[in-house]
């Protein structure tokens, strides 16, 4: 009988190479991806103009097809709002509640599996890989608070760890699993040429925002400004984009750096109201939150100070509310010296 | 056999999709989705996710910012 194993596929090498060993012992394999919303992967690829020289391939898929594999992309962003808020294990250097994300996902995929009638999960976990998530001890921790208990197995460490259900039973013989441990690439790297993989994606940095300083300090802006811990998707996507920059405790302005930000923030013109430059070539800003009539004025200011008017002594700018109406104005962009550094999130 | 719209225009990959395969979970094999989208990364996207999962993109075009397939359910 051929067992089926869910492989948990993130796009990196490690679980691209768990799943391809398994494959080697004749497991049948589908792989599962999860979308919280804060993945790297993709998005500011869509949205920098910059950015789109480079490959826009999303890298869980690309694994699949490399391994020949189906891959069911699963959109999470609602039930993991409370991962992001209230991490039973806290964050790790920034917002990133890694561990906690860790089990969220075993668990989803545990309940796919018992849905879909699998035998087992398999992840690209190395022990010691990763500083919070990926140690010795926590290992058992993602088993024990996902329920998964010993179905889950992870081939690229399994030497080092106990023996799981699938070993046991001889689903899968454990003399050809592998015992990497710590923070060395080099024997994944060595496996993927054994097994011909070249082009496999290298992250910089990891594959979700929470782990990027910049983005986790919008975050908590963000959660301060409201007064609560909240976001929707549109609240997310903004924080990778544009110069952020709060003057008032109840407002901040979105900037767009170039022409392909610019173009994504077009996008929301209804929801938030705007300000453009007019009499010179210059960016698009959202107003987010709450402000009074006279401070318009300032934030007009404060976005002429990006145009290519920052130097004139006049700039005009349309000011489009959230009803499409519009009224223009004419100001003295700010200085450089009234641009404190505080405000800028 | 039927012919369906989806609508992805904002939608950032891998959102778009996400919607497709949802989507195309509710039709029969042979139907037909043709699915709008603004984010250029679904032209690689959504033939790659259809490659891996048995459908088949029988046309992709860009018409000025937006990007449009025509997706052929499978039979799997």
């Amino acid at each position: 009988m051929q067992r089926k194993a869910v492989a948990l596929i993130s796009g990196g090498l490690d679980s691209l190479l768990a799943a391809r060993v398994m494959l080697e012992q004749g497991i049948h394999v589908e792989g599962i991806n999860f979308f919280t919303g804060f993945c790297v992967e993709g998005h500011t690829h869509a949205i920098r103009k910059k950015d789109q020289k480079k490959p826009k391939r999303n890298n869980a898929l690309w694994s699949a097809e490399q391994l020949g594999i189906k891959l069911h992309i699963i959109d999470i962003i609602e039930e993991y709002k409370d991962i992001v808020f209230n991490p039973k294990y806290g964050y790790g250097a920034n917002m990133n509640p890694c561990l906690d994300c860790k089990i969220f996902m075993v668990k989803k995929a545990r309940e796919w599996m018992e849905a879909h009638d699998f035998d087992f999960i398999i992840t690209g976990e190395v022990v010691g890989q990763r500083p919070k998530s990926q140690r010795k001890e926590t290992m058992p921790v993602v088993q024990r608070d996902s329920g998964i208990e010993d179905l889950l197995l992870r081939p690229l460490c399994a030497l080092n760890l106990p023996e799981t259900k699938p070993e046991r039973e001889g689903w899968v013989n454990r003399d050809k699993l592998y015992g990497f441990s710590g923070r060395t690439r080099k024997p994944q790297m060595a496996l993927a040429k054994e097994f011909g993989f070249e082009d496999y994606a290298q992250p910089a940095g990891g594959c979700c925002f929470l782990t990027d300083e910049k983005y986790s300090n919008k975050l908590q802006d963000l959660w301060k400004a409201r007064g609560s811990k909240q976001y929707e998707m549109d609240d997310i996507m903004l924080l990778k984009v544009g110069r952020h920059i709060r003057p008032e405790p109840g407002y901040k302005l979105i900037i767009s750096r170039e022409e392909g930000e610019g173009k994504f923030l077009q996008g929301y013109r209804k929801q938030y109201p705007s300000l453009r430059t007019t009499s010179h070539p210059g960016p698009l800003a959202l107003i987010d939150g709450e402000f009074m009539d006279e401070q318009i004025e300032q934030a007009a200011r404060i976005v002429a100070r990006y145009s290519q008017g920052k130097m004139a002594d006049e700039v005009e700018l349309e000011f489009m509310d959230r009803d499409g109406d519009t009224r223009l104005l004419k100001v003295k962009p700010l200085a450089p010296n009234e641009l404190p550094g505080e405000w800028m999130v | 056999m039927s012919l369906q719209q989806l609508d992805c225009r904002r939608l950032l990959c891998p959102m778009p999709v996400i919607r497709v395969q949802d989507r195309v979970q509710q039709l029969q094999s042979g139907d037909e989705l043709e699915v709008i989208c603004t984010d250029p990364g679904v032209m690689q996207d959504i033939p790659a996710w259809c490659r891996i999962n048995g459908h088949q993109v029988l046309e992709q075009r860009q018409q000025g910012d937006e990007y449009c397939l025509l997706v052929q359910v499978g039979s799997d």
